[in-house]
């Protein structure tokens, strides 16, 4: 086939409708995505591959199609974020204490995708226990961002974003807790999505900050994480107790609602977005947010009211709250959660203690890194006698209110557009000194995720060095087909979706 | 408000986390810097606000589920107890607990 040699420049729908028409078969495109994976492990973004895994499940993708199976997935690859457990791979989620750790089960994300008949090439980069926002954070190293290999992808899903940036993979998966989806896409100049809290089962997703903790889909384009999150998401009642309980939506045949012709091309034609509120919050276009940033964010703005939507001055006033209130909550549900890592019954146990107590204490200090360890000690103190009323209610009360700031902004927009980070992806190391300034990088992203509504990033050009910079889009519960029509057009409109780093 | 020291032993306690006394030094100051930090929580009015716990109870009422008791999950012992550290007869193995 004259075509595979640069199949891994398909997206998922490109690459679907090539599997379809015949031109390749799953098998194939497996291969040399595994063989890319392999001559770009410098990347730092695959943890682990198990190559006859993966080419057993395209075989059986590939059999399933020969006996006229079409569903849209089948026989498609794509790789997890290494805080899903996964049986035919190991999960670290990053983290010396999770070092070799098979688990018994897949994650209900991952058993959905298998089911529609994604093949699973392997596990990806992250931050250890998803705390970070560079992926520097790793156990396991850094992942590189493909763009400029000695800066950070973002995080803490950076090695899903590096991998789908440097055209390893069509489409991954990612979690994001306070922005770990759409800080990394936004870095690395993929589409990413962060579903509303409770869309996509938490079952099987190693927790870090269960209240705030969600899987979503990243990958090239609105049209592919539509195609994707479609059959991650859906009520799992009996396995995660905050599983909502609504039916899964075909969200990519609602975009096509809006404009998408029969190959999953783009009906040209102005205005398609007339009507839709734009809300832009003041306070995510302050002075805290680099120049070339708010230049290319406001020239994709500039974009949309071209195509008929019209922009509207909002207001979140406790968007600086958020920070103080994040790391307050999250850390807390993180103490609680990483407390079953305890030397027993799985993950990394010390050589030498004295007693039970010992055995506990040396286990965890040896196999969390500092900055779990930092967290654990925060959640500890916030949630001690004394203090629990003070930082763990007090964050709990002022998280209602930013929840509702929202709700007051959305009867003035339908969507809430902004920038994802305040800067471009920074080097490798340049911050791992200075928490502080870790935490702000996080400032446009966490009310999105305290108030558990969905939001986005897609690629809208290029800032300081040349680096990619992502507009986030931010709808109301459940408005997420809203939101991927909304980005669709913007992509049928302009081609940074489009652009791939130099060498990959 | 500043931690000191005890505190931070204190806290290591409580965690099941053993800090030497150049990582205990460290975190009590990481951990000062992060309270300084957090402040700013304190000027904000949050009489008679209900904490939020599940974020899209904003919208609508969020029904906490209970399934019935029954076990699930077939018996996978030896999958289970595969990435456990010792093990022994099917059994977890750990310390003694009582003398």
């Amino acid at each position: 086939m004259s075509t595979t040699h640069d199949l891994h420049h398909w997206g998922v729908a490109e690459l679907a409708a090539q599997l379809a028409a015949g031109h390749v078969s799953s098998t194939e495109a497996t291969q040399h995505l595994l063989s890319r994976a392999r001559s770009h492990a410098d990347l730092g973004a695959y943890l682990a591959l198990n190559e006859d895994a993966s080419l057993s499940q395209a075989h059986a993708a590939d059999a399933r199609r020969a006996t006229g199976e079409r569903s849209p997935l089948l026989g498609v690859p794509l790789a997890h974020k290494d805080i899903f457990v996964t049986r035919d791979f190991p999960t670290t989620a990053g983290s010396n204490m999770l070092a070799g750790y098979q688990s018994p089960f897949d994650a209900t994300v991952v058993s959905k995708l298998a089911t529609a008949g994604m093949v699973t090439l392997g596990k990806l980069n992250c931050d250890e226990f998803a705390m970070g926002s560079g992926n520097d954070n790793s156990a396991f190293g850094p992942a590189h961002n493909p763009w400029d290999r000695s800066r950070i992808p973002g995080g803490s899903s950076g090695g899903s974003a590096a991998a789908v940036a440097a055209r390893l993979v069509p489409a991954a998966t990612g979690t994001d807790t306070g922005g770990s989806i759409r800080q990394p896409a936004s870095l690395t100049g993929i589409t990413g999505i962060k579903p509303t809290y409770g869309r996509c089962s938490r079952y099987g997703m190693v927790a870090f900050a269960s209240s705030l903790d969600q899987a979503g889909p990243m990958a090239r384009s609105a049209l592919d994480c539509a195609l994707l999150l479609s059959a991650m998401a859906g009520p799992d009642l009996d396995r995660d107790s905050t599983s909502l309980d609504r039916p899964a939506e075909d969200f990519s045949s609602l975009i096509a609602n809006y404009s998408i012709g029969s190959s999953g091309g783009c009906l040209k034609s102005l205005n398609n977005l007339q009507g839709l509120r734009i809300g832009l919050p003041q306070e995510f276009f302050g002075d805290g947010c680099a120049p070339g940033v708010q230049a290319a964010v406001r020239a994709a703005l500039a974009e949309f009211e071209k195509l008929g939507a019209t922009l509207v001055d909002i207001s979140l006033p406790r968007t600086e709250l958020s920070i103080p209130v994040y790391y307050i909550i999250a850390p807390a549900e993180a103490s609680s959660n990483l407390s079953r890592f305890d030397g027993v019954k799985f993950g990394h146990r010390a050589a030498q203690y004295t007693d039970l107590a010992d055995m506990y204490q040396k286990s965890r200090s040896e196999g969390f890194g500092p900055e779990v360890q930092k967290r654990i000690m925060i959640g500890t103190y916030v949630l001690s006698h004394g203090y629990y009323d003070a930082y763990y209610i007090k964050a709990q009360q002022i998280r209602r209110l930013i929840a509702q700031d929202f709700q007051q902004a959305f009867t003035q927009c339908d969507v809430i557009a902004g920038p994802v980070s305040p800067t471009v992806a920074w080097k490798i190391g340049e911050k791992s000194d200075d928490p502080v300034a870790n935490y702000l990088a996080d400032i446009y992203t966490l009310s999105t995720s305290l108030a558990g509504l969905p939001g986005m990033s897609i690629p809208a050009g290029f800032g300081e060095h040349g680096m990619p910079v992502g507009l986030q889009l931010i709808g109301n519960y459940f408005q997420e087909a809203q939101l991927l029509g909304a980005a669709h057009q913007f992509q049928c409109a302009t081609d940074w979706h489009t652009r791939a780093p130099q060498g990959f | 408000m500043s931690l000191t020291p005890q505190d931070v032993s204190r806290l290591a306690r409580l965690a099941r986390l053993a800090l030497d006394a150049p990582h205990a030094e460290h975190m009590l100051a990481q951990l000062n810097g992060f309270f300084d930090t957090v402040g700013q929580m304190n000027a904000v009015d949050t009489t008679g606000v209900e904490p939020l716990a599940h974020p899209t109870a904003v919208f609508a009422e969020v029904a906490l589920r209970l399934r019935d008791d029954v076990a699930s999950e077939p018996n996978q012992r030896e999958a289970n107890q595969r990435s456990a550290p010792a093990v022994e007869r099917g059994l977890f193995l750990v310390p003694k607990v009582i003398e």
